[in-house]
């Protein structure tokens, strides 16, 4: 994919991981010989996009669809097998972490459980100023308190409370002390993952809409994990579908709603519940998402695809442009059985 | 004839060493054979609670302080530890949230299901084993005599969820409690859940009590909806209308919360502040420190459920339940 303009640019990323465990876990008798065996969980498999300023990608699948690995290898905390990150034209996968810092900055991220995400031995206070002092070596003190002072108010967490530890607050009231330590230092690009998912709907809705503003104020690019869709349609202008470690679409949020291309995006779609709406016909999926252990061959989603056939099995699909914008990767919708 | 489920003016208490606090303050509804009554609410609402509450299955420092439950006539509040033991898992099965804790996982799911059988029925092994083969099957696991004797692990996330709802199903329960079936399942996995338990309740002539905090879910499949807040019931009525019509604050202020009903990228409606914890439930009305629409009598006097229409459409709010 092209690079530009694009604030942030992942081309062919792939991040797997080794799970064999020690040598002796490693060895097996095969032909009356021991042989040395490897296990990998392949759990981002080349994955390429581009987010542009200012923008929030959505990324959905179902849980152990590598959204959270794809998040993490872009920051750069694991670093990936083989691919490259481009930040505005400028290769940051391949820096020493020296050299990486400034980026660092730049790029923040939300966690989603705000309970494990806050040390529980530091009082906000410490927790909203270390970033900060981390980052700018020079600043004073009273610029700090200052700084801090005025991220937890943009965050509506009043600044008297900034003296207790986490678990004083609610778990609404700690996810926006985790978005207030995103933001103390100025970032342009953050990366929230599930960060709705472990609260309720009526928190749900104030965090959602700090964070709009935030976007709205700060001028921030948002990279925005979710499994829920309904979340996503509200808050994203794009939407990267991820089914075990690809990419299969990747759509401007109202294309992806309303017409979708893939037979797994519409299958998730389909089986998202709405208010109200009690017509009830699922389109149902063959079996259960495969290992990342073992990857299908050909497209990833042949086996649960009520439209596959011989060449699906075989051959790998790639992203591919339409007239509407969208990018799918599936042979169907290429020839255009789909 | 009288109701399958009849809940009256429950009241559960949580016996502390400061005194008692109040779980669940009056809570009253009715279910009927076949019927799907959805209980909704956010976390510390009382939800699960009150299910735990229906099968005596709260564990101490919990206990019953009030109210009646009537199951097919019977009060099941006043049975003894023995003779609710035939009920529970027999007459009324419950389903929790995440599969992988209620399966045990050093059993084979053949020990588990047979195990369940025996309990309350005088048959042979061989014919336990029969029974859960023929359970299995109906909640469609691919090859049930491969299955059965395979360990919880060996099975995936939603494959287990089914073979939970197989084993609620063994012993031909009235009543399916389904606290949160869904929830620790991708949506993919979940459609089927509800479906299989929608196409459950109509061939075996079960009344489901489904406990979510998803008013999505509950939309698609109940029939009746008591929103709870607090502890307490807040409105009852039926599921289109709540859904379409919602008259308490709360739910209103809930359902203009969920994502997807506006348009994207706008503000979404949100209620201020948090459901308050049981230790300091506001008196009066326990939502007007929250609600727009507050005056001073919400702060001293609680609201009881009053009708608003004549669909039995109730609400506890004393501003707006005056209207009609």
């Amino acid at each position: 994919m092209d690079t530009i303009n694009g604030l942030l640019t992942i081309n062919n990323l792939v991040k797997y991981f080794d799970i064999s465990g020690g040598l002796l876990d490693q060895l097996a008798i095969e032909n009356r010989r021991i042989v040395r065996k490897r296990t990998t969980v392949k759990a981002v498999n080349d994955v390429s996009f581009s987010i542009m300023p200012r923008e929030t990608l959505g990324v959905v699948g179902e849980s152990g669809c590598g959204k959270s690995t794809l998040a993490r290898a872009v920051l750069g905390l694991y670093p990936p097998n083989s691919g490259e990150i481009y930040y505005q034209d400028k290769r940051i996968d391949n820096l020493t972490s020296q050299k990486m810092l400034p980026y660092r900055k730049k790029m923040q991220m939300i966690f989603q459980d705000p309970y494990a995400s806050l040390n529980p031995r530091m009082t906000v206070k410490k927790i909203l100023e270390e970033p900060v002092y981390f980052h700018n070596k020079s600043t004073t003190s009273q610029e700090v308190e200052e700084k801090v002072a005025d991220v937890m108010k943009q965050v509506g967490v009043d600044p008297k409370w900034a003296d207790r530890y986490p678990h004083e607050f609610s778990g609404g009231q700690r996810q926006r002390i985790s978005i207030a330590r995103a933001l103390t230092v100025d970032p342009e690009f953050v990366i929230a993952d599930e960060p709705v998912s472990a609260l309720d709907v009526s928190i749900q809705a104030q965090i959602l809409n700090l964070l709009m503003d935030a976007q709205a104020n700060r001028g921030l690019t948002y990279m925005f994990i979710t499994h829920d869709l309904a979340v996503v349609k509200h808050i994203s202008s794009r939407v990267a579908v991820m089914y075990l470690g690809m990419i299969c679409e990747l759509a401007p949020t109202r294309e992806l709603f309303e017409s979708p291309r893939h037979p797994y995006t519409k299958a998730l779609l389909n089986a998202i519940p709405e208010l109200g709406k009690r017509d009830y016909k699922h389109i149902k999926l063959k079996g259960e998402v495969p290992t990342p252990i073992n990857l299908p061959s050909g497209c990833v989603f042949h086996g649960r695809c009520l439209f596959a056939n011989d060449r699906c099995v075989k051959e790998i699909p790639r992203l591919n442009l339409l007239d509407s914008g969208a990018h799918v990767a599936c042979h169907g919708v290429k020839e255009g059985r789909l | 004839m009288g109701h399958l489920l009849e809940v009256k003016d429950l009241e559960v208490k949580f016996a502390l060493r400061f005194g008692d606090l109040t779980a669940i303050d009056g809570a009253s509804f009715t279910l009927d054979k076949r019927e799907k009554l959805g209980l909704v609410g956010e976390s510390g609402a009382g939800k699960s609670v009150t299910g735990f509450a229906i099968i005596n299955l709260l564990s101490k420092p919990g206990y019953i302080s009030g109210g009646k439950i009537l199951f097919e006539g019977e009060e099941l509040n006043k049975l003894s530890d023995e003779e609710i033991r035939k009920i529970r898992g027999n007459r009324i099965s419950m389903i929790f949230q995440d599969p992988m804790m209620t399966l045990n996982p050093v059993l084979t799911i053949c020990t588990q299901m047979v195990e369940t059988v025996l309990a309350h029925q005088n048959v042979s092994k061989a014919d336990a084993i029969g029974l859960a083969i023929e359970k299995l099957k109906k909640v469609y696991i691919p090859s049930p005599e491969k299955r059965l004797y395979q360990y919880p692990h060996e099975c995936s996330g939603g494959m287990r969820q089914r073979i939970v709802i197989a084993i609620a199903m063994l012993t031909n329960p009235a009543l399916i409690i389904a606290d949160e079936p869904s929830t620790a399942l991708d949506v993919t996995i979940q459609a089927g859940i509800m479906d299989l338990l929608l196409e459950l309740c109509e061939t075996e002539d079960m009344g489901l009590i489904l406990i979510t905090h998803d008013l999505a879910v509950v939309s698609q499949v109940t029939e009746k909806i008591a929103v709870m807040y607090a502890g307490k019931i807040v409105e009852t009525g039926r599921t289109e209308d709540i859904i379409n019509n919602p008259q308490h604050p709360y739910t209103k202020g809930l359902i203009k919360a969920i994502p997807g009903t506006l348009e994207a990228g706008s503000r979404l409606n949100q209620i201020p502040g948090m459901m308050p914890t049981l230790t300091d439930i506001p008196p009066g009305c326990a939502f007007h420190p929250r609600c727009t629409f507050s005056r001073t009598i919400c702060e001293t006097e609680a609201p009881i459920l009053i009708s608003v229409n004549d669909r039995n459409q109730m609400i506890a709010c004393h501003v707006l339940g005056r209207h009609l």
